[in-house]
């Protein structure tokens, strides 16, 4: 015995050490994993933390186990979780331990290779066993599954010494495994006891397509034959199949996959309630309350699911209740398919059968490869099938997830939401059938095998993973369709849109934008930091998302109450000017409807020579823009060009851009209405005013629409009785046509219904909506309604836009004139 | 030794906000105050493509780029999340309201 004790005995022990309760996770896959990250994320130091895994490995991507099987990736490539993770996370990693009873009582755990251990909590995510089919010879050697790297290996080693191969079972698990081992050179047989392929998510036509395109690739098929035997060969391994009808197939290695049972022998054991899975609540509690249990392993209300997104909605909302913040809520979900074969594209989701009470809507180009089934029900979507073609899949899962009525969607709803194309990418709406090197965001530059690579090789399962590890998608967005087809085919059915109706307004809250609306109007909160204060946002001062959001809400809400800050609008809103790639800014004169006078062009032109500006150029809008002045020179020249009465055009601002004229009836031969005279009484009206995105209007003196009112934010066309209102247009990264609103019949009326319109969208769109997304989500009949059909409520609104625009000023006037505010222009120096 | 040369005083830059620096050649220097009144000075060049940070949104202790909304910290100028780069620090000295630079820095 030594004198004295090791000094750091001495030291007293940090007491979260002493009191943290014991969190115990059986099964490391990826419902267990996933649910200890989301736990990491909201408590980190909450738990003592320790897993048992059986297989050998720490955490991997099982999905991606099929292109491993195809040789297109390597096991190592795999991994989500590696050994390093758990250590820095101070979880203690048990691998290749079964846990083979529980004591609830002692609340022990115990494990076939000898350890015990305690919990205060136990997670169970034992997953799933593929179901073996009790037939004889089932147990021979070569009779494999598919489930782990374990299974994979054996497959991959088979295939390099035998030449023949059954799949017993044509789901997209068996799908998966013979494209796998057709790859590694085995000649493969797909045995199926059902009439067609995938009958569980596909209908018999697009089954059919299919079958073709995996015969393309040297598949056999047996369907509608079941087996009855394995048989057993002279060296004692697998050597055929029989089938009922007495006939034989003859093979050398035979891989099950006829489906999976939720794995829970071992809750089972313990005596927990299950019933086809371990029955949870809506919390993922078991009936033991000290037990929760997430993943294949559960069934909840009744459904047990077999495919990644639900786990990861499960982990969510385990790892909330496991933190004690008890306030999620886990409701079940929709799930999607896709078959991750290379080059194949598959899609389906929800009642894709169709029923007596539903609507098929269907499209069949077999020459092409192409079949499209929507079914709806009560002018909802309620299931889809897609083949060859599933650009829009995403867009249909958000239709389904949401319930949305489509009503209006319905004439084009088969083409898809990019019907009209997005600029950017030549019209490209099919990513499979791109080659690897084809750009797919042109904003970043980032092409297609860049975006698979890092989906695969970090781990991706969300659209905003993908944006932060690549950056494709993150500008402009019109390549999202192609990135979330991309992810899709990587990671199967493990990918999910996200849930556009119950979307967090940004990762510093939990909030959605109604939400936050809700509370300002309510509860009259008149700043940023009061917002987040009562909503109790989770950073202290917010990030560059939700802050110029806030802003905008809190001064559209309380006009001429709330204050606006500066700092929490972009730089451009900031300066009143758009920052160019060199840090320089462009001004941007308004010229009302486009018309300039003599004095106002050379007012312009002087301010271009005199602050030595590169370049001048003739916007779309009708204006013309200094591009390249310095931001210390803003002021200044602003102040020159108040001198001729020009003043800000908001080509910076989420606000009122431009009002786009023809000449009109003042001039050309064809004009019915004076459309350059209603432009410029709309954009004086309509001056300064803030607006969740820009908006953009336009306005035509007859139908020939030189003004190109059709796809604006509002578009007027002039006829001889009045004027037509379109509204919802864009010209933008995606081309969209205005939808008619409605026909006036004076300039007056123009003004009011305009005004209404605009106000209602400044009210009820989230910030960064343009008017075409707010519309789509709004749906075209509630916005007639409430600025076409009751006038009552026109009239309200309409009274708003002009009472939040009393008084405003031109900003660039205000700046110059205004010393306090030059602060923002001024440079100092060493 | 670094010669400490007063710039301006604290209340010369708005809370959550910036200040541009210009030295005797480019690139300029930003300094930055936080809503609890701490300064931090980088030089003004995103580690991306050369923004100006100084334009940009600050939250808590980070500055976001205005060019392509990249994070980068006031602290020690690396970006945050999954993007890779660094903006050089600069050192500043915050003292009776007023704030410093070292004037012996390159130039001159
Ligand atoms: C080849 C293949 C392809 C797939 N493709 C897709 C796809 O494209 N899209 C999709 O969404 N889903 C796909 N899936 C399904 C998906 O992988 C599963 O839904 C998911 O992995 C289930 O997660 P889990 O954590 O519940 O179970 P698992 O990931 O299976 O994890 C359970 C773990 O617990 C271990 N375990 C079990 N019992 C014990 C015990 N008593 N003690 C200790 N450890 C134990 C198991 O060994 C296993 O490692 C695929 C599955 C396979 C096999
Ligand atoms: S839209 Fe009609 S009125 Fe206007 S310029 Fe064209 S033809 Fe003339
Ligand atoms: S230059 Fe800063 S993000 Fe691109």
């Amino acid at each position: 015995m030594t004198a004295h004790p090791p000094l750091n005995s001495l030291q007293p022990r940090p007491i979260a050490e002493r009191t943290r309760p014991k969190l115990v996770v059986v099964g490391n896959g990826m419902a267990g994993v996933r649910t200890l990250e989301e736990l990491l994320k909201l408590a980190p130091d909450k738990y003592d933390i320790t897993v048992f895994g059986s297989e050998p490995h720490p955490n991997y991507n099982r999905i991606l186990l099929s292109p491993v099987l195809a040789g297109e990736m390597t096991l190592k490539e795999i991994i989500l979780n590696d050994v390093d993770w758990y250590e820095n996370h101070d979880i203690k990693l048990n691998t290749s331990s079964r846990i083979t009873r529980i004591d609830r009582v002692l609340r022990q755990v115990f494990s076939a290779d000898g350890r015990v251990e305690k919990y205060d909590r136990l997670l169970l995510a034992t997953g799933s066993t593929p179901f073996i089919l009790p037939i004889p010879g089932h147990d021979l050697p070569g009779v494999l599954s598919y489930r782990d790297i374990a299974d994979t290996d054996a497959m991959i080693e088979a295939a390099s010494r035998y030449h023949h191969a059954v799949v017993i079972g044509g789901g997209l698990l068996g799908l998966e495994a013979a494209n796998g081992l057709r790859q590694r050179g085995m000649t493969v047989t797909v045995v199926h006891v059902m009439p067609w392929l995938m009958e569980r998510q596909l209908d018999r036509p697009a089954a059919e397509l299919l079958k073709k395109s995996l015969e393309d690739r040297g598949l056999q098929f047996k369907l509608g034959c079941e087996t009855s035997e394995l048989m057993r060969g002279e060296d004692g391994r697998v050597c055929a199949l029989r089938f009922k009808d007495g006939s034989t197939l003859a093979t050398e290695l035979v891989v099950m996959s006829v489906g999976i049972r939720p794995n829970t022998a071992l809750a089972e054991s313990a005596g927990l309630f299950c019933h086809r899975g371990i029955v949870v609540n809506d919390t993922l509690q078991t009936f033991d309350p000290r037990i929760y249990a997430v993943g294949e392993c559960v069934s909840h209300r009744g459904i047990a699911y077999g495919l990644v997104a639900p786990l990861f909605e499960q982990a969510k909302v385990a790892a909330n209740h496991l933190a004690e913040y008890g306030i999620a809520c886990y409701k079940g979900s929709v799930t999607s398919t896709k078959l991750k074969v290379t080059g194949i594209d598959l899609f389906s989701a929800g009642q894709f059968m169709g029923a007596d009470d539903s609507e098929d809507i269907v499209l069949s180009d077999p020459a092409a490869g192409v079949y499209k089934k929507l079914v709806l029900k009560d002018d909802q979507l309620v299931g889809a099938v897609l083949y060859g073609d599933t650009a829009d899949s995403a867009w249909y899962m958000q239709l389904l997830k949401d319930a949305q009525k489509v009503t209006e969607l319905r004439p084009h709803l088969l083409f898809g939401q990019h019907h009209l194309g997005d600029s950017g990418h030549k019209g490209e709406t099919q990513a499979s059938s791109l080659p690897d090197h084809a750009e797919i965001c042109g904003c970043n530059g980032v092409c297609k095998g860049t975006i698979i690579k890092t989906i695969k090789e970090r781990g991706l399962f969300t659209l905003e993973e993908v944006r932060q590890h690549t950056k494709a998608s993150s500008s402009c967005g019109s390549c999202t369709g192609l990135v979330e087809q991309l992810l899709a085919s990587t990671v199967g059915g493990a990918y999910q849109p996200a849930d556009g109706l119950h979307k967090a307004l940004c990762p510093c809250t939990d909030h959605t934008h109604e939400e936050v609306r809700k509370a300002i109007r309510e509860e009259h909160l008149l700043t940023i930091p009061q917002i987040m204060t009562f909503l109790v946002w989770k950073t202290p001062n917010g990030c560059a998302t939700c802050r110029p959001a806030l802003n905008y809400y809190l001064i559209s809400s309380w006009p001429h109450e709330a204050r606006d800050d500066p700092q929490s609008r972009f730089i451009n809103e900031r300066a009143h000017a758009n920052i160019q790639k060199d840090g320089s800014f462009s001004v941007v004169p308004r010229l009302w409807g486009g018309l300039a006078t003599p004095a106002e062009l050379r007012a312009i032109a002087d301010a271009a020579e005199k602050y030595a500006v590169p370049t001048l150029k003739i916007t779309g809008g009708q204006r013309i823009d200094l591009l390249g002045v310095k931001k210390k020179d803003l002021p200044r020249m602003w102040a020159d060009l108040a001198k001729s009465g020009l003043v800000s055009g908001h080509a910076y601002g989420k606000s009122l851009r431009t009002v786009k004229t023809c000449v009109g009836s003042e001039h050309c031969r064809f004009g019915t209405q004076r459309s350059m005279a209603l432009g410029v009484r709309l954009e004086k009206m309509l001056f300064g005013m803030w607006t969740p995105h820009k908006v953009k209007l336009a306005v035509s003196g007859c139908p020939r629409n030189c003004a190109e009112s059709g796809i604006k934010d509002v578009g007027i066309i002039g006829v001889d009785s009045g004027y037509e209102i379109y509204v919802a247009g864009n010209g933008g990264i995606k081309t969209v046509v205005a939808q008619f609103l409605c026909k006036v019949a004076s300039d007056d009326e123009v003004l009011e219904v305009v005004g209404a319109f605009l106000q209602l969208y400044r009210e009820q769109a989230r910030y960064l909506d343009r008017t075409v997304h707010w519309v789509e989500r709004a749906g075209l009949d509630f916005v007639k309604q409430q600025v076409v059909e009751d006038l009552e409520q026109r009239q309200t609104l309409y009274e708003r836009l002009l009472f939040a625009l009393q008084g405003t000023e031109d900003p660039w006037t205000e700046i110059a004139a205004n010393p306090s505010h030059l602060q923002e222009f001024e440079v100092m120096s060493l | 030794m670094a010669q400490w040369k007063r710039i301006c005083t604290l209340d010369e830059i708005p809370r959550l906000g910036a200040r541009v620096v210009e030295r005797g050649a480019p690139p300029n220097i930003a300094l930055f105050r936080t809503a609890d009144d701490q300064v931090f000075a980088l030089l003004d060049q995103c580690p991306h493509k050369q923004g100006p940070l100084s334009q940009g949104l600050v939250t808590d202790t980070h500055v976001t780029c205005p060019l392509h909304g990249w994070r980068i910290s006031l602290v020690d100028g690396q970006a945050q999340g999954a993007d890779a780069g660094c903006a050089a620090t600069v050192p500043v000295q915050l003292e009776d309201g007023w704030i410093s630079l070292e004037s012996s820095h390159e130039s001159h």
